[in-house]
């Protein structure tokens, strides 16, 4: 195939992969990025170059051993989630965006140990990026059939090497908060995982089920062979060891390896998506491994033996002349490593912005500059350590031209990742472990792996003839690189994992008891080891005391992020804790909160560094610590049981005040009540005494005269007694004391009873009243009482019918529950306006000018309050408009 | 002769009232509310004029800010004739302008003599 061909088709895919993550970045909320099969997926980033051609070789070399890289998590996968979960929760507490982060953290935020993880990291995955670009450029030579090309011009890898950079610094560092998902870039990871899944499987499919006749037959046909044993079994004690080391390095790294950091704690956007993780996971890797063994073997019988067993998938289908499943293969290979680089440089160049370059030495001009050149500058640090990473790391490949297979650089990664574990593991657990064991540790560690992995590898390229390896340095045989203190049962990398965790660890614990840490750092190593019972203290936990001014902190925010997120985020978090904004003194929870707030634009180190600058602090004992951490426990406790007492507090003042405010309108009403009352008694009683006075003095008075006056008399005296009955009527059956004398009764004959009582009103008026058909109900009531309202209603009506064809018609109809019953004229009806006031006592319409119809203004309130004693309603209907109609609704059912 | 207005819309008290000052002289006029009180006013400008409070309508504190807004109504005396009997009451109606407030139930020949007073002076 030529060369020009595959480039197209890898910019072609490179394309479809920046659209896709676009199109994720876009959509990040949506059910397809924010999902947990993609967080899932995306761990299986783990699986690089290294696994997808590497372990074939491993496999037709050294038998089931590569099976140790993947069991590891396998195996150890409920310590891993258990772990993971807390890890998660820490890192997303104080803003974590790198293991060096989360490392320096535990460790106070401890610059030096920042710096020191980062450059382990660095020197681990160089070469582990270079090994990626190698299988690039090896699967591309014999895909297209070249020769290697000796200019970088005419390197094909070098150029995807630069097309990996863009891609990097294009996904990567859109903002400076490092800590902020990506989810453009999880998600085409998350493809990558499941194109290479399918790809290796299909080519698995291919070379056992088509080249060969099932598993069956490539087992006879190897075993056959000389040597097999060794491939297919442990041969010995030593072997057996060796996989227990290589397991628990392939623990390590799962954790430890700054892809596998950034996609499982950075990028997870939801602990309960580890849950799907822990499964979908082991069974990635599972699946991944199925066919391993037996495409090493059909390589083993088909390939010559000069052919690297790295390539053995894409060898055999191009053997037999299927170019399109090599190239599939090839795009398989290329996703692996697309995936792996991508995030690996992303993290990597993170971890040198903010654990390398800022906290040394740009931080100073930083602090100078102003917030938007800031943004920009460590956006454009993080994207010259991504170029110098990658193209470093392709440099790295040209020059040490890696005579290694793959498996072996990745093993070495392992080995050197590893150097980090006992400060990660251990500081999570214990917290007495300090920032100078840790560092100790990793350096102690670290020599001892370059000692006996790096040095005689190095010794080996570089010093013609060298003994180092066969006699020891100087002669002396315990200090063998290989063999170290006499150990000579073990293959290297084994070996200097052993010793390098050795003295790592020893160191690590033998300093922490030794040397205390400062109070800074126990502070944190508290709030880390006890994570999950000061989860929810936060800001509040922070152990801290000084003194620091808010409008210096402020500055400082603004800087890195500028005015309107210090702004937005100030008032966010004087909301969360009800502070006051206009205090000039910071406390430790604005301390802790700004510094949490810069660590994820420039790592936790520098946001220390950049907060400490502008406040002073004072040391802080161990005891005293507990003490605060113990009292910010109890306080949240006690604010807890504050706020819902104040909150049970505020709902009973309200109810009160309701309650008060019910009597207040009680009492008005009582007061105008009353004074209504007096008037209406007045009134008449003021006619009375007129009258009177006029008639004792009236002697030539004619006697027609005298008889109306005497007459006025004797009405106005009526109509005080009907009040006065009226009013104790009400008062009775409004204060419920009146108790309604209910008895099963007809209710036509109630009807009839109200009509023949103002029968001879209505003839004297002339008023035609109609009873339609009202059916045959029995119902409970009291009888005089609804007598009174009908009566009430009636004459009311009467009253204001037009003289002569006045109609009055009286309905009743009957549903399962209740009568309605209506009763309605063609008088001049009820303003709207009156509507909802005439139930109430004393009203009378404003529209009776000139003749006030008799009565006490008092109908229509008794008539509501009996029927509301019998349970029912009485109402207007609005919408009538050729009279006024008054709807009446009783429940049948019940006494 | 002189003329009252009286302005209340109870028909048996304003029956006792008329006879009463026909008897003593007066020409007598009957509004029912402060509206029909007005356009008397207009028409016959009264020397005295006895207001009611509670009117339906305009009622009396109206009625009498009218009458104390229009300088053609200046000679007229106000008496307030109410059934309201706070002190809050009778001070409200004596700063809108009325000369005097009688409060119901109320002595007719106490009345009569009051006018008499208003009018002599």
């Amino acid at each position: 195939m030529p060369s020009y061909a595959i480039i197209l088709v890898i910019v072609g895919y490179l394309s479809l992969l920046f659209a896709m993550g676009i199109w994720a970045d876009r959509r990040s909320k949506s059910k397809w990025v924010h999902n947990p099969w993609v967080y899932a997926l995306s761990l299986a980033v783990y699986c690089s170059a290294w696994t997808y051609y590497g372990s074939v070789g491993i496999a037709a070399t050294s038998g089931v051993s590569f099976l140790t890289t993947y069991l590891g998590p396998v195996i150890a996968l409920p310590l891993w989630i258990l772990i993971l979960k807390r890890v998660v929760l820490i890192s997303k507490q104080y803003q974590v965006a790198s293991i060096a982060d989360f490392i320096s953290l535990r460790y106070g935020n401890n610059r030096s140990i920042g710096a020191i993880v980062t450059i382990i990291c660095v020197v681990a995955v160089l070469p582990y990026i270079a090994l990626q670009l190698k299988a690039v450029s090896e699967t591309f030579d014999i895909l297209s059939e070249s020769s290697k090309s000796t200019s970088i011009f005419t390197d094909s890898t070098f150029y995807i090497a630069v097309l990996l950079a863009v891609f990097v610094a294009l996904f990567g560092t859109q903002t400076t908060d490092a800590s902020r998902r990506r989810s453009g870039l999880v998600f085409t990871v998350a493809v990558e995982s499941v194109l290479k899944l399918v790809f290796f499987l299909i080519i698995g499919v291919y070379v056992t089920f088509y080249l060969f006749d099932g598993t069956t037959d490539i087992y006879e046909q190897i075993s056959a062979l000389d040597g097999f044993e060794k491939l297919a079994t442990f041969s010995n004690m030593e072997a057996s060891i060796n996989w227990y080391f290589m397991i628990a390095l392939s623990f390590f790294a799962i954790f430890l390896l700054p892809r596998q950091f950034q996609v499982s704690v950075v990028e997870n956007t939801s602990t309960n998506h580890l849950k799907k993780a822990s499964w979908v996971f082991p069974l990635y890797l599972l699946l991944f491994n199925v066919f391993v063994i037996f495409i090493a073997w059909a390589g083993k019988l088909m390939l010559s033996s000069d052919l690297n067993p790295d390539y053995y998938t894409l060898y055999l289908p191009l053997e037999h002349g299927h170019r399109l499943l090599g190239l599939m293969v090839f795009l398989g290979g290329l996703s692996s490593v697309i995936s792996m680089v991508v995030v690996s440089a992303l993290a990597l160049s993170t971890m040198i912005s903010n654990n390398l370059i800022i906290p040394y030495g740009f931080l100073k001009v930083l602090n100078k500059s102003n917030p938007s050149s800031n943004a920009r500058n460590i956006k454009n640090i993080r994207r010259v350590s991504i170029f110098i990473l990658i193209i470093g790391a392709y440099f790295f490949y040209v020059n040490f031209n890696i005579q290694l297979s793959l498996f072996s650089i990745g093993l070495i990664a392992f080995v050197i990742i590893a150097q980090l574990a006992p400060a990660f593991f251990i500081g999570l657990f214990w917290n007495r472990g300090s920032a100078a064991a840790a560092k100790m540790g990793i350096l102690a560690g670290s020599l001892v792996t370059f000692y006996t992995l790096a040095l005689p590898f190095i010794n080996e390229v570089f010093v013609e003839g060298s003994t180092l390896v066969s006699n020891g340095p100087f002669g002396l045989a315990l200090l063998k690189p290989y063999q170290l203190f006499g150990l000579d049962f073990m293959p290297p990398v084994t070996h200097a994992f052993f010793w390098s965790m050795v003295f790592n660890v020893m160191f690590y614990l033998i300093f922490s008891v030794i040397k205390k840490g400062n109070y800074r750092e126990r502070n944190y190593a508290e709030l880390v080891v006890n994570a999950s019972s000061y989860g929810d203290l936060q800001e509040n936990a922070f152990v801290w005391r000084g003194e620091a001014y808010v409008s210096e902190i402020r500055k400082a925010l603004t800087r890195f992020l500028g005015e309107k997120r210090t702004t937005r985020a100030l008032n966010i978090f004087y909301r969360k804790y009800d502070l006051n904004p206009q205090e000039e003194k910071a406390d430790a929870r604005l301390v802790n909160f700004s510094e949490k707030l810069l660590t994820g634009s420039i790592g936790a180190a520098s946001a220390k560094l950049m907060i400490s600058s502008v406040v002073k602090e004072q040391p802080v004992t161990l005891p005293e610590v507990l003490k605060i951490l113990e009292e910010s426990k109890e306080t949240i406790t006690a604010n807890k049981q504050l706020q819902q007492q104040s909150y049970d507090l505020k709902r009973l003042s309200d109810n009160l005040k309701e309650a008060n405010e019910a009597l207040v309108e009680k009492d008005r009403q009582k007061d105008e009540f009353l004074d209504t009352v007096a008037h209406e008694l007045k009134t008449p009683t003021a006619s009375i005494r007129a009258a009177s006075e006029i008639l004792a003095d009236a002697d030539d008075m004619p006697k027609e005269l005298k008889q109306k006056f005497l007459e006025n008399i004797v009405n106005d005296a009526d109509r005080l007694a009907v009040l006065i009955t009226n009013i104790l009527d009400l008062e009775k059956l409004s204060s419920g004391r009146e108790i309604m004398d209910k008895k099963e009764h007809l209710l036509k004959n109630t009807v009839s009873k109200a009509v023949d009582g103002i029968y001879q009103l209505a003839l004297k008026k002339g008023v035609h009243i109609e009873v339609n058909e009202v059916e045959n109900i029995s119902m409970y009531y009291d009888e005089d009482r609804i007598l009174q309202v009908f009566t009430n209603l009636l004459s009311n009506s009467i009253k204001f019918v037009p003289e002569g064809n006045g109609v009055i018609k009286i309905n009743a109809v009957k549903n399962d529950k209740k009568v309605i019953m209506s009763f309605e004229d063609n008088g001049k009806g009820i303003p709207p306006e009156d509507m909802q006031y005439i139930f109430e006592k004393f009203y009378q319409s404003n529209d009776q000018n000139f003749k006030k119809p008799i009565g006490s203004g008092m109908g229509l309130a008794i008539s509501r309050h009996i029927i509301e004693s019998h349970n029912g309603t009485i109402t207007v209907d609005p919408n009538f408009k050729k009279g006024a109609r008054f709807i009446v609704e009783l429940k049948t059912a019940g006494k | 002769m002189k003329k009252i207005l009286i302005v209340d819309d109870e028909p048996n008290i304003v029956m006792s009232l008329e006879y009463a000052f026909q008897k003593q002289g007066y020409h007598v006029f009957i509004a029912r509310d402060g509206s029909e009180a007005l356009v008397i006013m207009e028409r016959e400008h009264p020397d005295v004029v006895i207001l009611d409070v509670m009117m339906p309508q305009v009622d009396g504190y109206e009625t009498i800010k009218i009458i104390k807004e229009n300088p053609a109504f200046a000679k007229a005396r106000v008496i307030f004739l109410s059934a309201k009997s706070k002190a809050a009451d009778i001070e409200k109606g004596l700063s809108l302008g009325a000369d005097q407030y009688f409060t119901k139930p109320f002595s007719v020949k106490k009345l009569i003599a009051a006018v008499d007073n208003l009018i002599r002076i």
